[in-house]
């Protein structure tokens, strides 16, 4: 029981990530598409100003919850999946680095330069989640010890790369949208003709990788045998058709959110299939890790929970309340104060 | 070269390189808030431009701090999975509680206190750097309890050959843990005041800015002052608890090879790990070392002939690392006293101004060479006395580990020099220019 609400507690730590980083990675990717001035691109990185550090915490959370609570599963699946993650990390370092330093001189190369790394390095992790989480849902060849018996580029099969192409187009909207909704006219036009434009190759990767997820993996079989869960993906198709009808009617706070829901819905139905799985062996089941056999002791489970069911909702009780204080629209009047990036 | 020896290396130069920019991060915020309550106080409008000054040195380091923390914690999984395998119950958590009760604290009201000048009322914006400082502590304090028990394990049982938490509070509340932390936490502070200092000291030379870092001189002073001391005393007794706890470290930290009652300790010795003895050593002084150990000059103190030669820590250096340590420190006291007692002629004291400039780097190489003493001295044990750091390493290929420690290597160099060039020009920029709009701009 504690190991299953732990497995659920693991998969929404992930979605929240997805959705809250989701957009800076999505708008950082598209960042030199986006803004065509240096007026431009300071605005797009001011939307994101005071939240991306706090958003970027939800991953390492992530990251320590797989630790505490499924330490198997954290070490085997992170020194299986080395170097997708060493580059994830670095493109994270490279993306912070950007945000921080870029602004610090004035000089034009200076600032394409860190420009260009700001995008390169939100892309490369928007990409990668995916390709992650799609070889998750698939499996990979690990044995008894966890020793994982393949090499980086078994990680970039067919299905793998649809479900990265997913993920980067998932954020890219959501990145869109966010912009569409902070900033304003010329700017904010071009982001919600971004969104619009890129919607259309998101839908067609979903419904291609929905369908490649019922051959190449395992997922549907808990929908078949519990089928109230395909409300969940059902969720995450009506949620997708609702991003473009608000864009349609240009209010795109309603079409963020409802960009915030296909995000939850996506990662949910994933995790949702997986059960109790969180990493298959493609060599033999009875490798598996599984949310039972990865779990920690129900002593640290216990500690953890109690730990996380104070401290998460604080957590987001309180950047709530920063997503409040700094909503509202960055301007280009903004820029003139010395905090502005 | 192998897995191990690459991971060890790989691990080591994201540590170091993490660890340059932590301090200031634990002792500037304390710094910042400090000033900012001032200003609340007094109402004088300086204190605020002084934080708004050291507040931008700050965030430069701050995010090159936070996104090199990431990258340690996701090595454990990625470098060291049997040893997050096999003590995840008990290390997991305490990774897991920091980023949920105190990363995120930090990194959300860091922003809003960067962002939030004009925003926020000054009584709301100083709370949000006192809960930066506070948080980014409360976050150092539970890497370092995880630390600890890496150093010394309590608070668990072993079932079904599995180490399992048995008593967190015993985790979280031993001695070692304590000592450790305060001496860490003091040794940042200590850092951050030479920083503050040598900076403000920059400017007073060249005799601008007035008042502006005469006063951050002093509030750097005082919190240094405090801190050198205090770090010294508690690192004794941090040194002493070792005999207890690591005798192999204790052993190590003063080339001490046989067991015996008034143990010496030497004025210069070179350490032999090979024949077990010193190859050369100078100026014994009989019983120091029981001294230090056990407050007694007749205490018996364990040499490291007296342990298995495959369990002794690489001697040399970890010896001359203590020792530089230890030099250090007392050199960082013998400074702040003068300092101190110069305090009100300063500006006529530019012999001592200059010296404090170039001071800077010290402290920061003194944490380096304390972290080697820390983290060398407890091999070959990766957790002391429980598993070794040879069965912890991940089994990746060593090419894999190969690239990504270039990576670190080219991306942090890259990196550090960046930063720190642009803190120095930001430092030496002084707070005019940074001040300018703040005033132009009417305040909310």
């Amino acid at each position: 029981m504690l190991e299953t609400i732990w497995f659920l507690l693991w998969g929404i730590l992930w979605a929240l990530y997805f959705i809250l980083d989701g957009f800076d990675l999505g708008l950082g990717t598209l960042l030199p598409f986006l803004g065509k001035n240096d007026t431009e691109r300071r605005i797009i990185y001011n939307t994101m100003g005071p939240f991306w550090d706090g958003n970027e915490v939800w991953l390492i959370t992530a990251g320590g919850v797989t630790f505490a609570a499924f330490p198997a599963t954290y070490a085997v699946l992170f020194s299986a999946f080395y170097s997708p993650l060493m580059i994830i990390l670095f493109a994270l370092i490279i993306r912070a680095a950007a945000f921080e330093l870029r602004g610090k001189l004035p000089g034009k190369s200076w600032r394409s330069l860190w420009d260009s790394l700001a995008a390169l390095g939100s892309f490369v992790p928007a990409l990668l989640f995916g390709v992650a989480f799609a070889n998750i849902f698939r499996g990979i060849p690990i044995d008894g010890e966890g020793i994982y018996h393949a090499d980086l580029f078994f990680l970039l099969n067919l299905y793998a790369l649809l479900g990265g192409l997913l993920f980067l187009l998932l954020f890219l909207v959501h990145g869109a949208l966010w912009l569409a909704v902070k900033s304003e006219g010329i700017l904010q036009q071009r982001a919600a003709r971004y969104a619009k434009t890129l919607w259309v190759p998101l839908v067609v990767v979903a419904v291609l990788f929905l369908a490649h997820t019922w051959f190449e993996t395992g997922l549907y079989y808990n929908y078949k045998l519990i089928p109230v869960l395909l409300l969940i993906p059902l969720c995450a198709v009506l949620a997708l058709l609702l991003v473009r009808a608000y864009l349609a009617h240009k209010t795109y706070g309603k079409a963020w959110f409802a960009s915030c829901l296909v995000i939850l819905c996506v990662t949910l139905f994933g995790v949702m299939g997986l059960y109790p799985n969180m990493l298959i062996s493609t060599m033999n089941p009875a490798y598996s890790l599984t949310a039972f056999n990865a779990a920690s002791s129900p002593g640290t489970l216990k500690i953890m929970l109690v730990v996380a069911l104070i401290f998460v909702p604080i957590v987001m009780l309180y950047q709530g309340w920063v997503y409040s204080l700094f909503r509202g629209k960055v301007r280009s009047e903004d820029l003139q104060s010395d905090e502005a990036y | 070269m192998d897995v191990l020896f690459l991971s060890r290396l790989q691990f080591a130069v994201a540590t170091y390189f993490h660890f340059l920019f932590v301090p200031l991060t634990l002792g500037l915020s304390l710094i910042i808030a400090i000033m900012q309550s001032l200003h609340l106080k007094t109402g004088d409008e300086e204190y605020r431009a002084m934080a708004r000054f050291w507040g931008k040195l700050f965030l430069i380091n701050f995010v090159i701090g936070v996104v090199t923390g990431i990258t340690l914690e996701f090595q454990f999984g990625t470098n060291w999975s049997r040893y997050s395998r096999y003590v995840g119950d008990i290390f997991g958590p305490l990774l897991a509680i920091e980023a949920t009760v105190a990363f995120f604290l930090e990194s959300t009201f860091i922003a809003v206190w960067a962002f939030g000048w004009k925003k926020l009322s000054p009584k709301i914006h100083t709370l949000a750097i006192w809960l930066v400082a506070i948080a980014s502590n409360i976050s150092a304090l539970w890497i370092l309890i995880a630390n600890s028990w890496m150093q010394n394990p309590v608070g668990f049982l072993t079932k079904n050959g599995r180490p399992v938490l048995n008593d967190l509070v015993a985790v979280v509340t031993q001695p070692y843990a304590i000592l450790t932390i305060l001496h860490t936490l003091a040794a940042a502070y200590v850092v951050s005041a030479f920083f503050v200092m040598g900076v403000s000291a920059y400017h007073i030379l060249r005799k601008q800015h007035g008042s502006f870092f005469l006063r951050s001189f002093r509030v750097g002073l005082v919190f240094g002052l405090i801190s050198s001391l205090f770090v010294l005393v508690e690192g004794h007794m941090h040194a002493a608890m070792l005999a207890g706890t690591q005798p192999a470290k204790m052993a190590a930290l003063e080339t001490h090879w046989e067991t015996g009652t008034y143990a010496p300790v030497y004025i210069f010795a070179i350490p032999d790990q090979e024949q077990a003895r010193n190859s050369i050593q100078i100026g014994r002084i009989p019983g120091v070392l029981s001294i230090l150990a056990y407050h007694t000059p007749s205490a018996e103190v364990k040499g490291l002939r007296d342990i298995p030669k495959a369990h002794r820590p690489p001697v040399a250096p970890v010896f001359f690392s203590f020792r530089l340590m230890v030099t250090l420190g007392l050199l960082f006291v013998l400074l702040m006293v003068i300092t101190w007692f110069k305090r009100k002629s300063l500006e006529s004291s530019p012999r001592l101004l200059r010296i404090l400039l170039y001071a800077i780097p010290l402290p920061y190489i003194t944490c380096a060479l304390g972290w080697t003493v820390t983290e060398l001295g407890r091999q070959p044990w990766i957790v002391y006395g429980f598993m070794k750091t040879s069965d912890a390493v991940s089994p990746v290929a060593a090419s894999q580990v190969a690239v990504s420690l270039v990576a670190f290597i080219l991306v942090y160099s890259l990196l550090g020099i960046t930063a720190f060039a642009l803190m120095a020009r930001s430092a030496r920029q002084g707070p005019q220019r940074l001040a300018a709009p703040a005033t132009s701009r009417k305040e909310a």
